[in-house]
């Protein structure tokens, strides 16, 4: 922990949020219960959990997508629930996001080089030289080459199209950055790729990331500190090390345990004969069939 | 053949190609498959001579980026392919019988019947204005002439097989109204009801959350050892691999660049590609923020077929060989008995040869 960032520049307080459910909307369904954490200044916040579990909710809450019925938002000393939608469009510069799936989040129609050059322009940097200045250091930095920029979304790979929305979102400098399962629709070459750059950029810029992310493999590798969420509430929270070498919750084990690869491992003590023999089957087999042709 | 698997009988060639349970023959078995889409900027050669047998009770994993063409491999087995997609080339043989170049009342009554299909995403593939039940009687009754009555009866059997409670009374529900695991074990249900003898499971368990996906990988794995049937599981997660399949073909560039079974694979990959795949998985023990392993590049432009190593680009051998830049790596059997395309490959018993 940075002793210099005593003060978090993320804290959440008892956020509740709830739909109305069914006719007339009598009853309602409870997606965040008392959800509290703090994000300091360069650190990654990982907020793990299942579908449905509220974690992206939480996201949309701290970006003002949605408003939370109840709790408090506290983004460097300022109460974000309580901002007009001028004051938290202002303050969004300064909080930025990237979707997990590139292809949605980029306009097919425009080039790249536009699509960074927009926030510039939504937040009212008028100054063309200074925008395209801008846009190429931002690109350069994500490697994408201003040559390349002149082309359409379409033209570039999945991996790439996520350093694209990465550009997009640190063109405007902000200190937050909610990462929305940045890699999980990226194949596993390319998503460390994707999570290199990530960690570089936040270690050169000091940026701070809220971290939405399923794969437990990946947020204990990027995340300073877990807050691992079910149905709405954050049932385990700690450092990095903390939740995942002295597990206390049992949902979480049942996350841990859930992972693919991990399961095998334990069985594989139960299996390890079977195993043996069907594998050399296998491999007669397809040496056969290679050979064959 | 030279492996160090232990030895087995060697198949007698019979001339119908006829299957023989007695003495384990491929339930499939494809030759030199091929697989082309046509498109405005050039023909893309998606699949480029497949060949693998797969034998009863077996369950093999394909694994590979995405473009590598695992998913058109798959839906060329069932005669799926989208249009501008066709299978130009070579043979697939289920049960002993030809199925690339029937006409589509030909292959619809192997499709369902002897092969089955387990797709990603269950709600596209589900009738949304249809319940379960009336999908489920259609399915069987396609194959099997058994009553309406009969059919619903078996359709409600299977959903509990796959563990659906309730069974019977679910089957008067719409897609929409089971969760998403739910929808991927009726799926399964599906896929098993006309007793097939291979299943085709094409990334089952990507869209599902990692508990859910935990309970459908052991399903399926429960449903194969009971049932006898074959698995082909189309996946790019490892762990999958490692935990469901027994054998594993690694698939780049439309053609195996490796074959061999899992432990092998993960004892010692012997291609640089599956070596590549393997150091991608994060392992927590030993990964550092900011330096995890990454393949560079990405996966080449299928509708070129270079006369090299499609790999060497990315390789971290290859990319200084004059030799893998000109001349194509043949298959060939390592000491583990793991079949590989490549000049330099890794073997275990030492040096790269």
């Amino acid at each position: 922990m940075n002793i210099a960032s005593a003060t978090p520049l993320l804290r959440v307080e008892k956020l509740n949020k709830s739909y109305a459910k069914g006719i007339g909307g009598r009853h309602r369904t409870r997606i965040l219960r008392d959800v509290s954490f703090e994000l300091h200044r360069g650190q990654t916040l990982g907020l793990v959990g299942e579908s449905g579990s509220g974690k992206s909710t939480t996201a949309a809450c701290v970006m003002g997508l949605t408003a939370a019925d109840s709790g408090l938002i506290e983004f460097d000393g300022v109460d974000l629930t309580t901002l007009s939608k001028a004051g938290m469009r202002r303050m969004r510069r300064r909080i930025q996001m990237v979707f997990q799936d590139p292809n949605g989040s980029l306009d097919p129609r425009f080039t790249v080089a536009d699509l960074v050059e927009e926030p510039l322009i939504v937040h009212g940097v008028t100054d063309s030289a200074e925008r395209s200045r801008r846009v190429s250091e931002v690109l350069d930095r994500v490697g994408i080459s201003v040559k390349q920029a002149q082309r359409y979304p379409f033209a570039f790979s999945g991996g790439q199209r996520q350093r694209i929305a990465i550009a997009r979102a640190l063109v405007l400098n902000p200190d937050l950055v909610v990462l929305d399962e940045p890699v999980s629709a990226l194949d596993v070459s390319i998503q460390a790729q994707v999570l290199n750059l990530l960690s570089e950029l936040q270690d050169e810029l000091g940026l701070t990331y809220l971290f939405i992310v399923h794969d437990l493999a990946v947020a204990r590798l990027m995340s300073h500190d877990i807050a691992v969420m079910n149905a709405g509430e954050i049932v385990e929270a700690g450092t990095s090390a903390d939740v995942f070498d002295n597990t206390t919750h049992p949902y979480t084990r049942a996350l841990l345990d859930a992972v693919p690869g991990a399961r095998r491992r334990a069985a594989q003590n139960r299996t390890v004969a079977q195993q043996r023999t069907t594998a050399a089957l296998a491999t007669a087999g397809t040496a056969d069939a290679m050979e064959g042709m | 053949m030279q492996s160090n698997a232990p030895s087995l009988p060697v198949p007698r060639l019979t001339v119908d190609g006829g299957p023989d349970p007695e003495r384990n023959d491929p339930v499939l078995s494809v030759r030199g498959l091929r697989t082309d889409f046509e498109t405005a900027v050039g023909t893309v050669h998606a699949v480029r001579d497949v060949s693998f047998d797969l034998r009863k009770g077996q369950r093999l994993a394909i694994v590979g980026e995405s473009g590598s063409g695992k998913s058109a491999m798959a839906m060329s087995l069932m005669g799926l392919v989208p249009p501008p997609g066709r299978v130009v080339g070579g043979s697939v043989r289920l049960n002993g019988k030809e199925i690339v170049g029937l006409d589509d009342a030909g292959i619809s009554k192997v499709r369902g019947k002897d092969i089955g299909l387990v797709f990603q995403d269950p709600m596209a593939a589900l009738d949304p204005l249809k319940t379960i039940g009336s999908q489920f009687v259609e399915t069987i009754r396609v194959h099997q002439d058994v009553s309406v009555k009969a059919a619903r009866k078996m359709a409600a059997d299977l959903l509990g097989e796959v563990g659906v409670n309730d069974a019977a009374r679910r089957l008067s529900d719409y897609p929409h109204q089971y969760s998403g695991g739910m929808r991927q074990r009726v799926l399964i249900a599906m896929a098993i009801a006309n007793d097939p003898s291979v299943v085709v499971a094409d990334e089952p368990t990507t869209a599902l959350d990692v508990t859910t996906q935990a309970q459908v990988l052991d399903l399926l794995a429960k449903i194969c050892d009971e049932r006898g049937n074959a698995l082909v599981m189309i996946t790019h997660n490892l762990g999958i691999v490692e935990e469901l399949c027994d054998s594993v073909n690694v698939m780049y560039a439309g053609r195996f660049v490796e074959c061999t079974s899992t432990g092998a694979l993960f004892a010692s990959p012997g291609h640089p590609y599956s070596k590549a795949l393997l150091d991608c998985v994060i392992d927590p023990a030993t990964a550092r923020r900011g330096a995890l392993p990454a393949i560079p590049g990405s996966p080449p432009d299928l509708s070129v077929d270079e006369p090299g190593c499609p790999f060497a680009p990315r390789c971290p051998i290859g990319r200084d060989q004059e030799r893998c830049a000109v001349e194509r790596p043949q298959p060939r059997t390592l000491s583990n008995g793991a079949v590989v395309r490549c000049h330099f490959a890794y073997d275990p018993q030492g040096e790269t040869a």
